[in-house]
């Protein structure tokens, strides 16, 4: 149950509301965990909720990092 | 899918192989334990032992939640369902744990419980609305990840006053868990659990960040390092804990840095603490009793909190004794140990917890690892 991608944001609703797309697939999520979440941003999404942002700078380093098996 | 996709390359994956089969130094075992299910997943799915070096073994941790659910506390939720006629909704996940009397919560739900499943907690809520004339729980399972949305839960219910609503809180704890085998016998004294390392959570860090490990890699020269779930960050954090063994380090790394800072979310800290504060002792599949290592809803909501609406008492209930989900959960035996595995016991008819989640030890071998070689 622990298991879950990072999904794109498409649209901000009210009340802490948000559709994120997965996959191709629409989700409704609750961004009560998150502040300043917009459209966009990729989030970690857990039961139903967006956890954290994922920080696209901090990714392609970490890739870069791999691709030179960590040297 | 970005994000995902390029964490999976498999190209990569072979480079990090190298590197790690390069720096391993000849004579050393490296005992590496992965504390979350998540992760036991990704080794198993992606057959990352058959990329290691035969000196690195990983071990897998209890921080499956699925699996370290007692038996006693599925049977109290299968008695709200079944004795106090309240609609019971849970995580799906939690459906088919083995309860007492040859029990779970999908056989519950055969006899008449009206068991519900569901993706969300404000699926609960909901229910609750369609339903004021029933009681309606909701099953809260799971470590820090899942904790937050329940806190947010009862919040809401008591700002719409939705008093049928209320929760069975059995949110448990990473570091109580990880300091609970560090104490272990087996591996302070016995030396039969040997750890060289961990590798810590993805998820539930972006909830408590990485300052929390400091403890463990300071105090029991420990080395951890956080990284993600996906195939490529297992790879990158072996290798980053095997160059921490080699140099003789234990401190705390970050490899999921795309995710993970040092003080998480806060805001989902706060809340949490706000709804929810420490029991004192919380029983563990596997662990047992474990001081500290679980939360409780706090007396300011005490009506949303089950336990005391219904004047629930815990009852512990020993596992099926051929079922070694205990052993595995601490590091001392692997699912192949277990004479069960395969044969009584498969993912259809699950005789232990390990066997439930696609997370626990036992499924993710016999998923995805059954055909390996006997090192598994
Ligand atoms: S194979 Fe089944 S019975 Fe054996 S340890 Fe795993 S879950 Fe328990």
């Amino acid at each position: 149950m622990c298991l879950a991608i990072p999904a794109r944001v498409v649209a901000i609703m009210d009340a802490d509301q948000a559709v994120v797309e997965l996959g191709g697939v629409r989700k409704d999520i609750s961004l009560a965990l998150l502040d300043g979440v917009v459209e966009g941003d990729y989030v970690i999404v857990h039961v139903g909720y967006a956890l954290t942002r994922l920080d696209p700078d901090e990714a392609a380093r970490t890739l870069a990092m791999m691709a030179t098996a960590g040297a | 899918m970005k994000y995902v996709d390029e964490f999976r390359d498999g190209e990569v994956a072979k480079k990090l192989a190298a590197a790690i089969a390069a720096e391993v130094e000849p004579d050393r075992r490296y005992n590496f334990m992965e504390f979350c299910g998540g992760h036991t997943h990704a080794i198993s799915r992606y057959g990352l032992p058959d990329l290691l070096p035969p000196g690195v073994r990983m071990i897998h941790g209890p921080g499956c939640p699925v699996c370290v659910l007692p038996i006693g506390r599925i049977d109290l939720t299968i008695g709200l369902a079944l004795e106090q006629g309240a609609i019971v909704c849970t995580y799906a996940d939690t459906l088919r744990i083995p309860a007492s009397g040859g029990l779970s919560l999908m056989r519950a739900k055969a006899r008449g419980g009206d068991i519900r499943m569901v993706y969300a907690v404000t699926d609960a809520l909901r229910i609750a609305r369609e339903n004021p004339g029933r009681e309606v729980v909701f099953f809260a399972i799971g470590f820090e990840t899942t904790t937050p949305p329940t806190a947010v839960a009862i919040k809401l219910a008591e700002a719409e006053g939705l008093d049928n609503f209320s929760v069975l809180c059995c949110h448990v704890l990473t570091p109580s868990a990880i300091m609970n085998i560090l104490e272990s016998p087996e591996v302070r004294v016995l030396g039969t659990v040997p750890l060289d390392g961990f590798i810590g959570p993805a998820h539930v860090s972006t909830v408590i960040g990485s300052r929390p490990y400091e403890f463990f890699a300071e105090e029991y020269r420990k080395p951890v390092v956080i990284a993600g779930f996906e195939p490529l960050d297992v790879m990158q954090a072996i290798l980053m804990l095997v160059r921490q063994v080699n140099a003789g380090r234990a401190v705390v790394e970050n490899e999921f840095t795309r995710a993970v800072t040092p003080d998480g979310n806060r805001k989902a800290q706060d809340l949490v603490s706000e709804v929810f504060e420490l029991r004192r002792s919380f029983e563990w599949r596997g662990l047992g009793e474990v001081p500290y290592s679980a939360l409780r809803i706090r007396a300011r909501y005490a009506s949303f909190d089950a336990e005391r609406r219904f004047g629930l008492a815990y009852r512990p209930v020993p596992d099926n004794k051929a079922c070694e989900c205990g052993a595995i959960l601490r590091g001392l035996k692997k699912p192949r140990d277990c004479k069960l595995f395969g044969t009584v016991c498969t993912p259809e008819s699950p005789m232990g917890s390990c066997m439930v989640s696609s997370e626990g030890a036992c499924a993710a071998h016999y998923t995805y690892g059954r055909h390996r070689g006997a090192s598994e």
